[in-house]
């Protein structure tokens, strides 16, 4: 695989290494305290000593939007692992066995999907009320669908396979056999999936953040801080820049991890 | 006896409707012996070698019984069947790579035989995995634990196969085909193998195979097989000597022999049948040179002559 097939990979690493690295050690990044407030310079546009300018109670942008990409990582993190997680193992179990647990979980996967993602996610959120971690339970009763699709029809190819006849004959135990060596086989083009989902997660946390939904003050998240600047768009764009640049490139970054261990990894999609 | 199955059957339910594909058979495998199953495609043939190990999907109703040193496989629990299969049965597949662990190491896969079936600890582990690569003709065996299916040959990778089902010294083997998916001169390679392996281990083989010359080379005694039934078994040299079946008359006359150049082959004209139900006389009876009334309407029954059984009213009155 040549430079050019990788370059897109290497690119979306170097985007999420510095998210990452933002993530891991804010102070060490950001310019100044993102929450001292700066009386002589209130909304200040972009300078040399406000990068990003500054928000209605002088406090630096780029600063808060660096120390906000903690709780986004966070929630890239956590809305991808519990679909991952519940998806994968109902995906394994009724691939698998099959029959009547199938059947159902079909019926079921039919009925959530029916409805929009987002819809639904914010439905169970209000239901529950605003929070991160009752964001993270909304997703992981949505989200799953998706992940035991994809993971059930990578085991019904997989079980077929020779090899799981020959772990069987070899008096394996049908738990070992699923996982030790169904899972690991079936697993590739989940995970390459999920790489691609941590892009939608930011985006969706973001959004209800924005909402008030999700991230709840005064935790600083870049939808929340989008929101902040919404009031002053008119006198003071620049204070949704920064966490705006922020989402798009955490955004593209995951995507373009996904696309690329994709390729790298040889799953059709 | 080590391996007695009596009465077969296999009923497949497929979208398009039933399917018999083993009709009654009835086998043996005696301890030390090669037999060889044959048939052409379709015959059933490899159907009946995943039966007897257990390895259909659930849209297969098998019934009869599969009995291995007196107990039926077909009935037993699982934790027992789990302790058979791989320590006492084990099993090698026609087309390795899709048999190998493409995410495994040869040598986890081997050793995770060992520590389902032996109580040897890591060490002992590691060297019976070098001795069986060294026992199958892997060389630089240390080398080679640690790496993947996908960086063996075909040759390497039916030997690592089979090291793999030898690991905790089975005393049946069953071979599905294990040459098919082979350049001919691997296939000469990996037959050697498994006789020597099966005098070295005193292991017993039933060998899958549509290849009368496989047959010829390896086995004691051969079974053939023609739309889910048997039709003929004996030793080797009786049924290719004499054929009591017109089946196997017929397969005979259809295959080079050393005289191939002044001999002409014969085919077998049609097709195997689709077994979308039982034929109610001979299944062969169509296609049969040698028919008889009787053949059409009548299923003949597998005759016991001396040592070798025949299903055949052709070749039964002469």
């Amino acid at each position: 695989m040549g430079l050019r097939t990788k370059l897109p990979l290497i690119l979306g690493c170097v985007l999420l290494g510095v998210m990452i690295a933002f993530a891991v050690a804010p102070d060490v990044f950001s310019p100044m305290d993102p929450l001292a407030f700066d009386y002589d310079a209130l909304l200040a546009p972009p300078s040399a000593a406000h990068w990003f300018g500054t928000d209605q109670f002088g406090r630096d942008m780029l600063s808060r939007t660096i120390s906000a990409s903690r709780i986004d990582l966070q929630i890239a993190i956590f809305a991808m692992a519990g679909p991952l997680l519940i998806g994968s193992l109902i995906g394994l179990l009724v691939g698998w066995f099959g029959g009547v647990a199938d059947a159902v979980f079909g019926r079921l996967a039919d009925l959530v999907v029916t409805f929009p993602f987002l819809v639904l996610v914010i439905a169970i959120v209000a239901v529950l009320g605003p929070g991160l971690i009752n964001m993270y339970i909304a997703v992981a009763l949505v989200g799953w669908v998706v992940y035991a699709k994809l993971m059930r029809g990578e085991v019904r190819v997989q079980r077929s396979l020779d090899y799981v006849a020959a772990g069987r004959v070899l008096g394996y135990s049908t738990s070992r056999v699923l996982f030790r060596h169904v899972l690991p086989n079936a697993v590739r083009s989940v995970l390459v999936y999920a790489v691609t989902d941590m892009a939608l997660a930011i985006l969706l946390g973001s959004s209800l953040g924005y909402l008030g939904l999700g991230a709840q003050p005064p935790e600083a998240e870049w939808g929340v801080l989008i929101a902040d600047g919404k009031n002053f768009f008119d006198t003071a764009p620049w204070i949704s820049l920064a966490p705006g640049v922020a989402i798009v490139a955490a955004g593209l970054g995951f995507s373009l991890v996904g696309d690329g261990l994709a390729s790298l990894l040889d799953v059709k999609r | 006896m080590s391996l007695e199955v009596e009465n077969l059957r296999v009923l497949f339910d497929t979208p398009r409707g039933k399917v018999w594909a083993v009709d009654g058979v009835d086998l043996t495998v005696g301890p030390g012996e090669v037999v060889g199953l044959v048939g052409e495609s379709g015959s059933g043939k490899s159907v009946t070698l995943r039966a007897i190990a257990k390895l259909l999907h659930a849209h297969a109703t098998t019934t009869g019984r599969v009995s291995w040193r007196g107990r039926d496989l077909l009935t037993m629990p699982e934790p027992e069947l789990e302790a058979i299969r791989g320590g006492q049965i084990g099993m090698v597949f026609q087309e390795p790579m899709a048999a190998l662990n493409p995410v495994l190491s040869i040598g986890l896969q081997i050793d995770e035989v060992l520590v389902a079936h032996t109580d040897l600890d890591a060490k002992a582990r590691r060297a019976r995995a070098l001795e069986l690569l060294d026992h199958v003709g892997i060389a630089a065996g240390a080398t080679r634990l640690g790496q993947y299916a996908h960086e063996f040959s075909g040759g390497m990778r039916q030997r690592a196969m089979i090291a793999i089902a030898l690991a905790a010294n089975p005393a049946l083997l069953l071979a599905d085909e294990p040459t098919t998916a082979l350049d001919v001169t691997i296939q000469d390679q990996i037959l050697r193998l498994l006789l020597r392996l099966k005098d070295e281990l005193g292991m017993a083989l039933l060998l899958v195979t549509h290849d009368l010359g496989v047959v010829a080379q390896t086995c004691d005694r051969v079974a053939v097989m023609y739309a889910g039934r048997i039709c003929e078994t004996g030793t080797v040299r009786d049924v290719f000597r004499h054929p009591h079946h017109a089946y196997t008359a017929a397969l005979l006359q259809a295959m080079p022999s050393d005289q191939a150049s002044t001999t002409r082959l014969v085919p077998i004209p049609g097709m195997a049948p689709r077994l979308s139900h039982p034929a109610e006389g001979c299944a062969f009876a169509p296609r049969c040179a040698e028919v008889l009334d009787r053949c059409t309407t009548e299923r003949p029954a597998l005759i016991t002559q001396g040592s070798r059984t025949a299903a055949c009213f052709a070749r039964a009155t002469q």
